[in-house]
């Protein structure tokens, strides 16, 4: 709607009805400094290791990312529930939803199926591959005879 | 029944939409399309960390994150790309005053710093592959390359459309549809540094910590 009025107007006549999309110095500038603070933490605490343990270290770098996600949204990408009516927030949500089952997801069932596998994976040069491979062949033999047992049973 | 035979007289097809649009100014939904456009960006990223953070661990008897990143390094990359989100974001503002020489100086800085980011980059690479541990070498590596590679791939396109936009407001100057691509660029670059937020805390730092 903004835009239809805009690009009804000149140029430079009416400012104020840009959208609100645009940013002004000081909200450059508050972002740019938040972002250079939640940059330099996150490298200060893994180059030191200043907290001692790496989980704790994992989890404060985990939370200056996010927090710096946020900031980027808001002083860089002008994000705003009111938007191009709310869709783009919509939009976001959605995406945001989506990578978070794509990832939560994927690690954990592979997580899952890793350490079910250990057994087989423990070996360092046992090529698990040929391995696999030996198996198959007794496999499909016995599940031949397994179909005739059936038929018994 | 009646209602419809009263509306379409007979003999005549039936209209299913309306005849007499209205306006649709030229650009009128470019912004959220483009936002969405980025959106589907981000699904494709977000597959290529899911497929890190499943297979970085995956060494394959080769070298692990601790033995091949170089932190100071990849902070200055870091620097790089976030300077040029703030000049970037200097070349909007003086767009917005109408300044067509200080809109063009500030992507030219944009463009440098962008510049100076992919150097980094492809000189990390290029080290990486001499000491042996290029992609080919074992899932982690293929993983790391796959998913810095295409966050590194961004910024060269979007280098490019920042060349492209320089020469285009130098011959038109900043008319509707060129402060349309500048905003569009913009979104597209501050996007980029917010998925690099995710390749240096996830693949570079937590790499450290392993």
């Amino acid at each position: 709607m903004s835009d239809a009025a805009h690009a009804d107007h000149g140029h430079h006549d009416h400012h104020h009805d840009d959208g609100g999309a645009h940013g002004t110095m000081g909200s450059y500038m508050i972002g740019f400094g938040l972002s250079v603070v939640l940059t330099a933490v996150p490298f200060w605490l893994v180059m030191t290791g200043a907290l001692g343990s790496a989980q704790l270290t994992a989890f404060a770098i985990m939370a200056f990312a996010v927090v710096q996600i946020l900031v980027h949204m808001i002083f860089f990408l002008h994000m705003s529930t009111k938007s191009e009516g709310g869709w783009t927030m919509m939009a976001l949500i959605f995406t945001v939803v989506i990578v978070g089952i794509t990832l939560s997801g994927s690690m954990w069932v592979m997580y899952h199926l890793n350490s079910n596998m250990m057994p087989h994976a423990v070996m360092p040069g046992g090529e698990p591959g040929m391995e696999g491979m030996d198996h198959m062949a007794p496999m499909s033999h016995h599940n031949m005879n397994g179909q005739s047992m059936s038929g018994m049973e | 029944m009646t209602t419809h035979a009263i509306a379409t007289p007979a003999g005549e097809a039936p209209v299913f939409y309306v005849a007499d649009e209205h306006d649709h100014p030229p650009g009128q939904s470019t912004m959220l399309g483009f936002w969405i456009y980025l959106m589907s960006d981000c699904l494709i990223f977000a597959v290529l960390f899911a497929t890190y953070a499943v297979l970085g661990g995956n060494y394959a008897g080769g070298p692990g994150p601790r033995a091949l990143f170089e932190l100071p390094l990849v902070a200055v990359n870091t620097a790089m790309l976030l300077f040029s989100s703030i000049t970037y974001g200097f070349a909007m503002l003086a767009t917005e005053k109408g300044k067509v020489g200080a809109t063009q100086g500030w992507l030219g800085v944009t463009a440098l710093f962008g510049l100076a980011f992919l150097s980094i980059e492809l000189y990390e690479f290029a080290n990486l592959i001499h000491e042996g541990a290029g992609p080919q070498r074992s899932a982690f590596l293929s993983a790391f390359f796959t998913l810095v590679g295409t966050h590194g791939l961004h910024v060269t396109f979007g280098l490019i459309w920042l060349a492209t936009l320089v020469v285009q407001v130098g011959r038109y100057g900043l008319i509707a549809a060129n402060k349309r691509r500048l905003m569009c660029l913009s979104l597209f670059w501050h996007f980029l540094d917010v998925i690099w937020i995710g390749v240096f805390t996830f693949v570079y730092l937590m790499g450290m910590l392993r």
